[in-house]
């Protein structure tokens, strides 16, 4: 059992012995926190996808570890002390409930790296990251509002946060382009990972005439919900959810995080690490957009890829104005794109959609 | 042939002797299930009962968080097991934890950035009104109405987990926070922290009061008449009656001294290690405390053990996530068996095996 050897010299490193890592013969050690089980099909899953990409990536360069179930809070702090302790060089922990958490374990520990996915405090061993998934939701908002035959859409959203607003303002104002009479029904689900909720979340829309459903949760419960409807049609959430093609998952927004985390290591190993914050969209190739099924017409298929392709290549801004906000203000003027200070601390809806954002 | 039989009295060894037993039999069955997930069954034994307590890396940093984890246990563990001893089913312990630490946050909160020593006990007190609210619903919902204390209590738990989304997004929320849900953070602000009094030891206001009460229940139970009538209330209700023990007064007094000990735990956890209100908050200890309070057989000093057993499966469970990469559901898993093996161990109390002898059909 070499396991403690191996720590105490992890460990030493982490009281801060000096040396980088790379110049060590040991792995360098990587921890992950995850907020869900790694089999939720969703969120945690793609960061454990992340995770595997970057043990095949280095091989035995790296050692990872992982803690599943963490909730957001003194626990927290705890998994990640203890990880630290245990001689983690770098500690991924991906959810924003953990951003006091991290920022209070980091302070004892300056020599090891922390990221933050989706927070937005940082420290000098603290990088935060995120990706710009709107761009992935005004794909899906546009292949809703052609696919829609009752011009009604339902959206399952989770929490009223910036991050959650942004993506129904994006997937609608491209609804809204591709189909002026498309209508939004918002239904605040309060989790983001509670299959019995989601389903009856789903259900409720079907039942006021939703025919496209949307969702900001992340179990397949909706798209169950969806095929035992019948045409009626959704997307994959964070994963692919490729078993439910190809009706009615007729596509599906991508989180990828493997080449930030392959990068982010590399850094680390290099020397080069420095704390920073990250929002990668299509173009970083951060967000995806799952295979277009052929369940959807051609025509579409194409308009939804072209859209895709200009957003990657920087050519279009999905928040493009001219926008007003739901009370009629104006937001931005013709031409005109938004700035992510806004877009990070988005609190209202655009105009057209119907409803409150709860508080 | 092996039969039960009743024994005449209740055997005193083995009432001691099954939370060692099911502690025993957890360690076996465990063993055998993480063999069977690919890890040394020694190891992770070793992992989760020895290495937060003796392991050189681990231990200084574990042995305080025992107490942190093993604090808000106890104090509503406490609560809940005059209840029970009583017969009165306060199930609903986690809506009270809740609506403590929301009512002690937002007292102090409303204060915000006031520097001045009276918060902190202002906040503790407005956190065990808050439980006590709580706990008086089903309590005199049952008194007036004859209501199923334990759906009742139940179903609040629920109820106060809205409010404290709600609250999280708004009432509460940090008004610096960008938007996101969850309050200002308590601890970050000296008047309110809930701080270590010792440094290093993991000993914060919660886990001293839980300490106070394992006293205090300990004196009411075993040497004050209202202990002895509440006893006599739950083990021969009738004879109780005819004592002059009015039932209805029992029911309150139960989720009165439980619904505010669980209320101060919230508020101690909300100003301590957890930080801030959040939707999350709740972190399941109202439930895991009804394990521990039978664990303890009900008794304050058993409850203090208990306790402290269940923080340790908990952080050595994770440590042996962490070191030997067992899933989290096997540690549930593990948890959940030591209930299990309490409850099968404990039909030995009230009955003896006999064996090789037939019974007729």
């Amino acid at each position: 059992m070499h396991r403690r050897t191996l720590l105490s010299t992890a460990a030493a490193l982490a009281m801060g012995l000096g040396l980088p890592a790379a110049a060590q013969d040991d792995p360098m050690k990587i921890g992950f926190i995850y907020v869900g089980p790694i089999g939720d099909g969703g969120w945690t899953y793609t960061h454990n996808q992340g995770r595997l990409a970057v043990e095949e990536h280095f091989g035995d360069a790296v050692e990872t570890v992982y803690q599943e179930s963490v909730p957001e809070g003194a626990d927290a702090v705890r998994a990640m002390t203890q990880m630290a302790l245990s001689g983690a060089d770098m500690i991924f922990a991906t959810s924003f409930g953990y951003m006091d958490q991290v920022l209070e374990v980091a302070e004892k520990f300056p020599e090891v790296k922390f990221e933050h996915a989706t927070g937005y405090k940082r420290a000098d061993n603290v990088s935060t990251y995120s990706a710009r998934f709107y761009e992935g939701r005004a794909v899906q908002g546009h292949i809703a509002g052609r696919m829609t035959d009752t011009n009604v859409i339902g959206y399952i959203a989770s929490y009223p946060i910036p991050e959650v607003i942004r993506g129904i303002n994006s997937a609608y104002i491209h609804a809204k382009k591709a189909n002026p009479d498309v209508e939004f029904r918002v239904v605040w689900a309060y989790t983001w990972f509670d299959p019995a909720k989601e389903a009856d979340a789903a259900t409720a829309l079907i039942e006021q005439g939703a025919d496209v459903i949307l969702q900001h949760t992340d179990s397949t419960a909706p798209l169950a919900a969806a095929e035992a409807a019948g045409d009626v049609i959704g997307f994959g959430q964070a994963s692919d959810m490729a078993e439910y093609k190809p009706s009615p998952r007729v596509s599906s927004i991508l989180d990828i995080w493997g080449p930030y985390y392959i990068d982010r290591i590399q850094a680390a190993m290099d020397g080069t690490w420095e704390s920073q914050d990250t929002w990668h969209g299509i173009g970083d190739g951060m967000v995806g957009i799952g295979e277009i099924t052929d369940a959807v017409p051609a025509e579409v298929r194409e308009e939804a890829l072209a859209l895709k392709e200009s957003i990657a290549s920087g050519e279009y801004h999905p928040f493009t104005g001219p926008i007003n906000r739901q009370d009629g203000s104006p937001w931005l003027a013709d031409g005109e794109t938004a700035d992510d200070g806004t877009l990070l601390g988005m609190d209202f809806y655009v105009e057209g959609l119907t409803g409150e954002i709860p508080n | 042939m092996i039969a039960l039989e009743k024994r005449p009295q209740p055997s005193r060894l083995w009432r001691a002797a099954t939370p060692l037993l099911a502690v025993a039999l957890t360690m076996l069955a465990g063993g055998v299930m993480f063999a069977a997930l690919g890890a040394d069954p020694v190891e992770a034994i070793r992992v989760i009962f020895w290495d937060p307590l003796f392991d050189p890396d681990f231990a200084a940093y574990s042995r305080p968080q025992l107490l942190v984890k093993a604090g808000p246990l106890i104090l509503i563990a406490i609560g809940l097991a005059i209840g029970f001893r009583s017969g009165v089913w306060n199930i609903g312990a986690e809506g009270q934890y809740i609506m403590g630490a929301i009512c002690g946050a937002g007292a102090a909160l409303a204060l915000y950035p006031a520097e001045t020593r009276a918060i902190l006990p202002l906040a503790v007190l407005a956190g065990a009104l808050g439980g006590w609210a709580w706990g008086m619903i089903p309590a005199l919902l049952k008194v007036r109405f004859g209501t199923n204390e334990i759906l009742v209590s139940l179903m609040l738990v629920y109820v106060a987990e809205s409010i404290l989304a709600s609250v999280s997004s708004g009432l509460l929320q940090n008004p610096e926070g960008m938007g996101f849900p969850g309050s200002r953070n308590l601890a970050q602000w000296d008047a309110a922290a809930n701080r270590e009094l010792i440094a290093g030891t993991g000993m914060h206001w919660g886990v001293l009061t839980a300490f106070v009460a394992v006293i205090a229940a300990y004196v009411l139970m075993s040497r004050h008449i209202l202990g002895f009538q509440l006893r006599l209330s739950g083990e021969a209700p009738r004879a109780a009656r005819f004592a002059g023990v009015v039932p209805g007064r029992v029911v309150v007094i139960c989720f009165a001294i439980s619904g505010a000990l669980a209320g101060m735990a919230g508020f101690f956890e909300v100003a301590g290690p957890a930080g801030q209100i959040s939707i999350d908050f709740g972190s399941f200890y109202g439930f895991t405390a009804i394990i521990v309070a039978f664990l303890g057989r009900l008794h304050p000093v058993g409850i203090l053990l208990a306790g402290l057993l269940m923080a340790l499966t908990y952080i050595g469970g994770e440590l042996a996530q962490l070191m030997l990469g067992l899933p989290a559901a096997a540690i549930q898993l593990f948890q959940g068996m030591l209930l299990f093996f309490l409850l099968a161990t404990d039909v030995f109390v009230n009955y003896r095996l006999r064996l090789g002898r037939r019974e007729a059909a």
